[in-house]
């Protein structure tokens, strides 16, 4: 009983979780950094920048709004921490061991709609109007891609045989291929990666923090530890999305062989990089076109993806 | 020196406050973030928020109707943070120098000042080597 809660503890501070997750997602993010600066031919900040970037943000003063719930403004990031945490060790958990807990499809669904209800929460609670623009646009990306998230998950669940496990998920693709090499599963996958890069809120879809028209919006009033929450949170999104879509489409990943470890993290980082470049090859769309997107063409092809998979192609 | 000093000259994030200059100093300072000079292998970064920022860019000569907001802009900004006047504006009025219009020339009358970078405008290199030194006033 000790040894077992000791091992969750183990599992959520230190190895698919809490350490593992925010070291490697630095690490990720600078990478976005520096393919950005390459793509740019510029030179790109140092390894560590995005280090020295929370820790020097973790000893810079808080500023509290007087005449506002404050409460709600601090809380905020501390919820979405633990949400994008819990999802991430979740998943790094599966990911590397597979291992899981009954249900953890819909676990992470509902993890992801907090974590944005957070940041809706927090920057409303400003009252600046920057915020306030960014907390409205975060909701209207939550209601357009949302339901193409859903749908793309629910291709490898129907495939699968309506597993809702992880392991399963792995499990079934061990034994009769992989779900990307299906017509559903392919299409649900690329729409999966646009999800994503919504859910990120990266280049085309970055509308809720626009730096350079709304002034990173939602994040504007944030300083300090709190705003290094946020980036955490930002940072754990790129390490644990991807997992998810490799996972749900892609086999997984197994520590059987050399070859199998080098294969799994290679298809991580080949959805990283295809992010990466989706990011610094388009412009920010307009809400409204983004929303057109999502409702007009990516649903309607992902609802045609679930039909695929339920007529077995 | 600090560790947290050491870091946190690492990861300067800028913030450019415009207090009536002539725009050119402004122009200049974009320059900054062009491949061309590229200060982000300083981990300088163009932030847009004042509550993010490390430092306050200020360019221009400073005018009675701006004042104000300058020094509220400063009391907003999560301290610690530096300020860095940029132009000959900011050191000795520049161009506006007899104007009737001059709140703050230099600068440190309205608020306190970490370095100044004259020049009109001063060339991307010489603000480069401007924060390179207020770095090495802090370490
Ligand atoms: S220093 Fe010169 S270039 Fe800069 S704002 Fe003043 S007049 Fe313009």
């Amino acid at each position: 009983m000790v040894i077992d809660s000791l091992k969750f503890l183990f599992y959520l501070l230190i190895f698919p979780g809490f350490l593992f997750v925010t070291v490697f997602g630095l690490i990720v993010d600078w990478v976005d950094r520096k393919v950005t600066a390459r793509v740019q031919f510029r030179q790109g900040p140092p390894l560590l920048q995005n280090f020295y970037d929370v820790f020097k943000l973790l000893g810079k003063e808080v500023i509290l709004i007087k005449d506002s719930p404050y409460f709600l403004f601090i809380i905020a990031p501390i919820i979405a921490f633990a949400t994008v945490l819990m999802s991430s060790t979740l998943v790094g958990a599966a990911f590397f061991w597979e291992m899981g807990i009954g249900g953890d499809l819909l676990f992470i669904v509902y993890l992801m709609a907090i974590y944005s209800v957070a940041m809706i929460i927090g920057a409303s609670s400003t009252g600046n109007i920057y915020s306030s623009i960014g907390a409205s646009r975060e909701m209207k990306m939550v209601l357009s891609d949302d339901l193409a998230f859903i749908l793309v998950l629910l291709v490898p669940i129907i495939q699968s045989g309506y597993k809702i496990n992880f392991h399963q998920i792995i499990g079934f693709q061990e034994t009769n291929g992989m779900i990307i090499g299906s017509a559903s599963g392919i299409i649900a996958f690329i729409i999966g990666i646009i999800c994503i890069q919504a859910k990120m809120g990266l280049r085309p879809f970055d509308i809720a923090e626009a730096e350079t028209e709304i002034v990173e919006g939602t994040l504007m009033e944030y300083s300090g530890p709190l705003l290094a929450l946020w980036k955490l949170c930002h940072f754990m999104m790129y390490v644990f999305l991807p997992m998810l879509l490799v996972i749900l489409f892609w086999g997984g990943f197994h520590f059987t062989s050399f070859g199998s470890i080098i294969g799994g993290i290679g298809k991580y980082l080949l959805i990283v990089v295809v992010m990466i470049l989706i990011r610094n090859t388009n412009p920010r769309v307009r809400i409204d076109s983004a929303l057109k997107f999502f409702w007009r063409y990516a649903s309607p092809l992902a609802f045609i993806a679930v039909i695929l998979a339920i007529l077995g192609v | 020196m600090s560790l947290y000093t050491k870091i946190l000259t690492k990861s300067l994030w800028v913030f450019h406050v415009s207090v009536s200059p002539c725009n050119n100093c402004d122009i200049e300072i974009l320059d900054l973030i062009t491949p061309a000079y590229d200060i982000e292998r300083f981990g300088i970064k163009l932030v847009g928020s004042v509550r993010h920022a490390d430092v306050l860019l200020c360019t221009g000569v400073v005018n009675h109707k701006v004042a104000p907001r300058l020094r509220q802009l400063y009391e907003q900004a999560a301290k610690p943070i530096f300020v860095v006047g940029i132009g000959t504006c900011t050191v000795g009025g520049a161009t506006f120098k007899k104007s009737y219009n001059r709140a703050g020339a230099p600068l440190d009358k309205i608020i306190p000042v970490d370095a100044f970078i004259p020049g009109c405008p001063p060339k991307p290199e010489a603000m480069i080597d401007g924060l390179v030194k207020l770095i090495g006033t802090l370490t």
